[in-house]
């Protein structure tokens, strides 16, 4: 765990508090038993806002708290832990791209609105099942945009949709008839969606330079990596908690030194994870070497999530393949948020790209 | 950002860095600019030149090459802030810390810990000047994991004790003055009969032969003890106190080995400029070999996701003080990774980069078979990877053994 302010550590442990007691996995059990293609409880969201989570990142000025990536990384992290299900990633990496791109006029009509919680966004990127942002056919004439997104997250409840044309990058207000909601159900049970834009009005970001798109995308490839490491944290805890009570040849499972030296291979890999995403979340802070750590931390977090999702429900046995367990959410969700972003293979050779090879 | 008001700690600081540029205008010898440490390995006999002696002198005299360890004892007395500054200054000068071995990565912090005045203002002021080279009498040749079933005796004899037993693996052993060992006082208990003594390596009945190891090099020793008499003021803490100063030690040795001292020295260039060098790039100046290319980016991520991991333990391990047992996990990893790119340095250079000796083949290429043979020591030496993993599973994790 980085080191801390005396301000994050009240953060993080408010979110610790509030996600232990408030969003247990029961609540996202209960939002996928409710079946709204939405999945996520609204009450919740306007708790998280009225706790100020939707402005971490956002400047005072406009209505945010101005508190830093770390500050909202380990939030997010914390809400990985039960799987708790909300737009707040989405419009997070949504104010990001204004925050990086807006005009002050832009700035002041969208951020105090995201901050508030009163306006849900999110990112419409990618056209394909593969993170893919160098190809793109949306196109935008006349200030109408047009094209069709898929896979995107949280768009369902979204009126404020930040979507990649050919020639950059755009702000689209949901409206009928020019925007198309049609829910993509995918394994994790989350609000997945392909939206068609026909002739939609839009309003281009004109600043944050050329490379405004990747430098959003770093925040998303961060950001979602804070969510997977929340995610494997847990994983591993609980899988650890199971090898400490499940008695088998009248031992427990833990006392095996076959199961020790797993969990001890996967304790390393947790430790580098850890350090990846946190360094991700400092180089946004500080500004530096930003395109390279947000490729390393996401390339971590996929490799690492990859293995003890795998492995957790290895160790857990047969009861780590029932519904009623939760273990089986956690590696669902696993794949879903890999895919996002970038896939390792993708990571690896922007990695290297970035690194003059 | 906005520009913040100097404070009087950041007065304090630049006068400091003042003084350290001023001490080293003054005393580096410009020759010895870029160089490595003499002491710093254990691999090669210490054999300075005068310029280093000189620079050794300096540092020593200091206390600048244990900047953090008490002036009392001869330590720099620097606070942490301080000793980043004489670090830069350093570096900023291409000049190295000449005081180091085993004295300063692991016998120095123990004994600060657990030995007595009288030991402290002996052994410490002559480790801070780099006088003195300790050796390690730990493992036996029946007692390399299994450590504390070692059974080198020390029988009290009134006013000493009568040492008999063989140690092995005493890396630097026959360049060493002096070592810190683990005795057997009582053959009753096998944890609690272990005692930590220091022996001079000069005294009568002490006789070192040097092991050829597979990488050619002999920088470990057989160590044999017949009748050694060592004085009863040698004995660190008290008699059957051995293993738990014992295990604090190895603390401090996993997060050297691990992070600063070998790791860095088997360090090379970037894996990715060897392979611009030894293989085809394609017009852009990418690896025409895509599948190699991969390959290095997926150690290079994990490397830097170590190194990482090495900053935020010490950066933790100031807020709570002193090494703990996430020193295991930091050796289980760094090491795996450090062969991991020893193999991988070998695939790229092709069997260029597998000679032994002689024409055709550059120094750094020699010296890179010698490393990645020698590197093949460090997932076994100083408690072996599956020591490692016994004691995170046990000690971090909680998980017991059989009851």
């Amino acid at each position: 765990m980085a080191v801390l302010s005396e301000e994050q550590e009240m953060l993080r442990n408010m979110a610790r508090e509030w996600v232990a007691n408030e969003s247990p996995v029961a609540k996202f059990r209960a939002v996928r038993a409710g079946g709204e293609p939405r999945a996520y409880d609204p009450a919740a969201y306007a708790t998280m806002a009225q706790m100020g989570w939707t402005g971490v990142i956002i400047p005072e000025a406009f209505g945010g708290y101005d508190f830093g990536w770390l500050s909202a990384g380990m939030i997010v992290e914390e809400l990985g832990k039960t799987v708790t299900a909300s737009p707040l990633v989405a419009t997070t990496l949504a104010a990001a791209a204004i925050v990086l791109g807006g005009s002050d006029e832009q700035k002041a009509r969208w951020l105090p609105q995201l901050a508030s919680g009163a306006v849900i966004g999110t990112l419409a990127i990618d056209e394909g099942p593969h993170h893919n942002p160098r190809t793109l056919a949306t196109t935008v004439a006349g200030g109408a945009l047009t094209g069709t997104k898929a896979f995107v997250h949280e768009a369902h409840d979204a009126t404020l949709f930040v979507v990649a044309a050919a020639d950059g990058l755009y702000l689209v207000e949901g409206a009928e008839g020019t925007v198309d909601v049609a829910t993509r159900h995918l394994a994790d049970m989350r609000s997945h969606a392909q939206v068609t834009f026909s002739g939609a009005a839009a309003q281009k970001l004109e600043h944050g330079g050329d490379d405004l798109l990747d430098k959003v995308l770093d925040r998303a490839r961060i950001l979602t990596a804070c969510e997977m490491l929340g995610m494997a944290q847990q994983v591993f805890d609980t899988t650890l908690g199971y090898l400490k009570q499940r008695v088998q040849f009248n031992q427990v499972l833990s006392s095996f030194q076959a199961l020790q030296h797993r969990m001890a291979d996967l304790f390393g890999d947790l430790a580098m994870m850890r350090s990846a995403v946190e360094g991700g979340l400092q180089a946004l802070d500080s500004g530096v070497m930003v395109p390279q750590a947000a490729a390393l931390a996401k390339a971590e977090a996929n490799r690492v999530l990859h293995t003890i999702s795998r492995e957790g429900v290895q160790l857990h046995g047969g009861i780590g393949m029932t519904d009623e367990y939760d273990i089986g959410f956690y590696l669902k969700r696993a794949r879903v948020l890999e895919a996002s972003w970038g896939t390792t293979s993708f990571l690896k050779d922007r990695f290297a790209t970035l690194s003059g090879y | 950002m906005a520009t913040r008001p100097m404070t009087d700690k950041d007065a304090a600081n630049e006068a400091f860095r003042q003084e350290v540029r001023q001490f080293l205008a003054d005393h580096f010898p410009p020759e010895l600019k870029g160089k490595g440490n003499p002491m710093a390995g254990v691999e090669s006999d210490l054999r300075e030149t005068e310029a280093q002696k000189r620079w050794r002198a300096a540092m020593g005299s200091k206390g600048w090459g244990t900047p953090t360890w008490p002036a009392a004892y001869g330590g720099g007395g620097l606070s942490r802030g301080q000793a980043a500054i004489l670090n830069e200054e350093l570096a900023r000068a291409g000049a190295y810390n000449p005081i180091g071995g085993m004295g300063v990565m692991m016998f120095g912090p123990t004994l600060l810990e657990y030995g007595n005045e009288q030991q402290k203002q002996e052994h410490i002021p002559p480790i801070c000047r780099g006088e003195i080279r300790w050796c390690q009498g730990y493992s036996e040749p029946n007692a390399g994991s299994d450590l504390a079933n070692l059974q080198t005796t020390a029988e009290d004899k009134g006013d000493h004790y009568l040492v008999n037993g063989q140690k092995t693996w005493t890396s630097g052993g026959q360049w060493a003055d002096k070592c810190f060992c683990l005795v057997r006082t009582d053959r009753s208990d096998k944890h609690k009969g272990i005692s930590f003594l220091l022996i001079d390596m000069k005294a009568p009945g002490v006789e070192v032969r040097p092991i050829r190891m597979i990488s050619g090099l002999s920088p470990f020793c057989e160590t044999f003890f017949t009748d050694v008499k060592v004085p009863k003021e040698n004995l660190v803490g008290r008699e059957g106190e051995g293993w738990t100063i014992g295990k604090r030690l190895l603390q401090h040795e996993r997060t050297n080995l691990s992070g600063g001292g070998s790791m860095a020295r088997m360090m090379g260039p970037r894996l990715s400029d060897l392979a611009k060098k030894y293989r085809e790039t394609d017009a852009d100046g990418a690896l025409a070999d895509k599948v190699l290319r991969d390959r290095i980016a997926d150690f290079e991520i994990r490397w830097g996701a170590f190194l990482l991991t090495a900053r935020r333990a010490t950066e933790e391990s100031k807020a709570q003080g002193g090494v703990s047992e996430i020193s295991s996990v930091l050796k289980k990893l760094g090491t795996k990774l450090g062969q991991e790119r020893a193999e991988l340095t070998i695939e790229i250079m092709g069997l260029q980069g597998l000679g032994w000796e002689g024409e055709g083949f550059s120094d750094a290429e020699l010296s890179g078979v010698r490393a990645w043979l020698f590197g093949k020591a460090t997932t076994i030496y100083g408690g072996s990877t599956e020591i490692q993993s016994n004691i995170i599973a046990k000690r971090v994790l909680g998980m017991l053994d059989h009851q």
